[in-house]
């Protein structure tokens, strides 16, 4: 089956633009907020909705991002460690109000590492999350505040999300995988 | 990693340097956090070896563990059952035993750590065996030159002293050639092993020419013991002739760096000008020898595949 585009680049910015909105509704403004990003892609969505939240609100926010490799809960089952990425918080998160940001939210597992990150940066006031694609799925009690796009998916399928900042478009696309890449 | 241990530099590929090196900066990170702990090896009980005295080796492998939250043990020969008469062998099955992943072992006896890889179910990283190789520390040394100047390939290392007996040295000399560093060595003949010149190395017995135009001077410890097995006349010759001292120091590049990997003999092999001098990297050695140490113990703790 061939893969489908279910967004394309000014679908993503438009909600981009969306979720600054509810952001800023949710939180009456954006007082004490900062803006975190899971690499490699959320953190490219976090400078994105920075930027989007600068047009409405005229502040510029702390956008930070981290890595969750050292927090995965399959460290003792794969067979080769991971590349490590760096984490870059430059700024204290300690009573912010700390926007997490990633592009798909699947099981929850790289969400709960996140949390478990943020947890060891300091004591924030409140942790919301911010996804592009919410494809259901989730294996943990984790849900997301602001969701660009919700799907329906099955565990055959794949959501790829693709960032001009790494790649050659701005796209979502639901990949129907073959008993091939399943393996 | 194409091995589950870590015995040498000698053996590891350009490639498998640069991963560690490349963790290591990430890893770094993690110690200039207000929490200096990730959950990552929380499943991994590492015994940590030692049967010849250290300070910061083994506490830098403790403090290492520690921050990737891995259990650890440790073992000093001097209170243990080894004074009673135990073996190495019955020393580390026993512990094994008592069900461990990872063993850090320091020993006096070249080859100890590639002998345990073929005798205990464990995975072995050599901290120092003998005269043969201490390859954290050599990858330490790198991380720190790499960290100063940004790339290895192209720099001009001098390694001065006892590099016959030296572990520190084979493992900069393997570490630095693989990823294109020219590398001297110097020190007294007696000092300087037959055919050392075959580790593509140049050779120097005078200080003056091994200073001239290195990037960076490597220091080693004088061990004080080969003064009495007459490899030496006296320390205070020794000094006059070896020493690196300030004087010494114009012979380097314009943006030269001290390195020693410790412990010093203040006033013997370098002057305790040079050594708290602003061009003294000793202090920052030593911080970044948790970070590398921490980067050894989270690669091996992985199966063994190849690199992605």
């Amino acid at each position: 089956m061939p893969d489908t585009k279910i967004m394309d680049a000014k679908g993503i910015a438009r909600s981009i633009n969306r979720i600054a909105y509810e952001i800023l509704e949710h939180n009456r403004g954006a007082k004490e907020m900062v803006i975190v990003g899971i690499r490699t892609r959320g953190a490219f969505l976090a400078e994105r909705l920075a930027r989007a939240i600068k047009k409405i609100e005229k502040v510029t926010l702390p956008v930070g991002a981290i890595d969750i490799t050292m927090y995965r809960d399959d460290v003792q089952i794969r067979l080769d460690q991971p590349i490590i990425q760096n984490s870059d918080l430059m700024f204290s998160i300690t009573d912010k109000v700390v926007i997490l940001v990633d592009d798909v939210l699947y099981t929850g597992r790289t969400v709960r590492a996140a949390l478990n990150v943020l947890t060891d940066f300091g004591r924030s006031k409140s942790i919301q999350l911010a996804v592009l694609v919410d494809r259901g799925l989730q294996e943990l009690p984790i849900r997301a505040d602001y969701v660009a796009i919700k799907l329906q998916t099955f565990h055959g399928e794949n959501v790829i999300v693709n960032l001009k900042e790494k790649d050659r478009e701005d796209s979502v696309v639901l990949q129907q995988l073959n008993g091939e890449q399943l393996r | 990693m194409r091995s589950p241990h870590l015995i040498t530099l000698e053996e590891l590929t350009a490639d498998e340097i640069y991963l560690f090196l490349d963790t290591a900066v990430t890893l770094k990170e993690i110690l200039s956090r207000p929490i200096k702990k990730v959950p990552t090896l929380r499943h991994i009980t590492v015994l940590n070896l030692f049967y010849e005295p250290s300070t910061r080796t083994k506490i830098s492998f403790e403090l290492a563990e520690k921050r990737l939250s891995a259990d650890s043990v440790s073992f000093a020969k001097a209170t243990s059952s080894v004074v009673k008469g135990e073996t190495l062998l019955d020393t580390v099955w026993n512990i094994e035993a008592m069900k461990i992943d990872m063993v850090v072992i320091r020993h006096a006896v070249s080859g100890t750590p590639l002998f345990l890889t073929r005798t205990c179910s464990s995975k072995i990283i050599n901290a120092g065996d003998g005269a043969h190789e201490h390859p954290t520390q050599g990858l330490l040394d790198i991380f720190t030159m790499r960290e100063k100047y940004g790339k290895i390939k192209g720099l001009r290392v001098a390694i001065i002293g006892d590099i016959k007996h030296s572990r520190v040295a084979r493992s900069n000399i393997w570490g630095l050639k693989a990823l294109g560093a020219s590398v001297a060595v110097c020190g007294p003949t007696t000092l300087l092993p037959i055919e050392i010149e075959k580790m593509g190395v140049e050779v120097f017995t005078r200080i003056e020419a091994a200073l001239e135009g290195a990037d960076v001077v490597n220091v080693l410890r004088l061990q004080k013991e080969r003064q009495s097995a007459g490899l030496l006349p006296s320390l205070r010759e020794y000094s006059n002739r070896f020493c690196i001292t300030r004087e010494r120091l114009k012979y380097l590049n314009k943006d030269f760096t001290i390195m020693h990997p410790g412990p010093m003999n203040r006033g013997v092999e370098i002057s305790s000008e040079v050594a708290d001098g602003p061009d003294s990297v000793i202090l920052p050695q030593v911080t970044n020898g948790v970070a590398v140490r921490m980067a050894v113990l989270y690669l091996l703790s992985g199966g063994v595949g190849t690199i992605e």
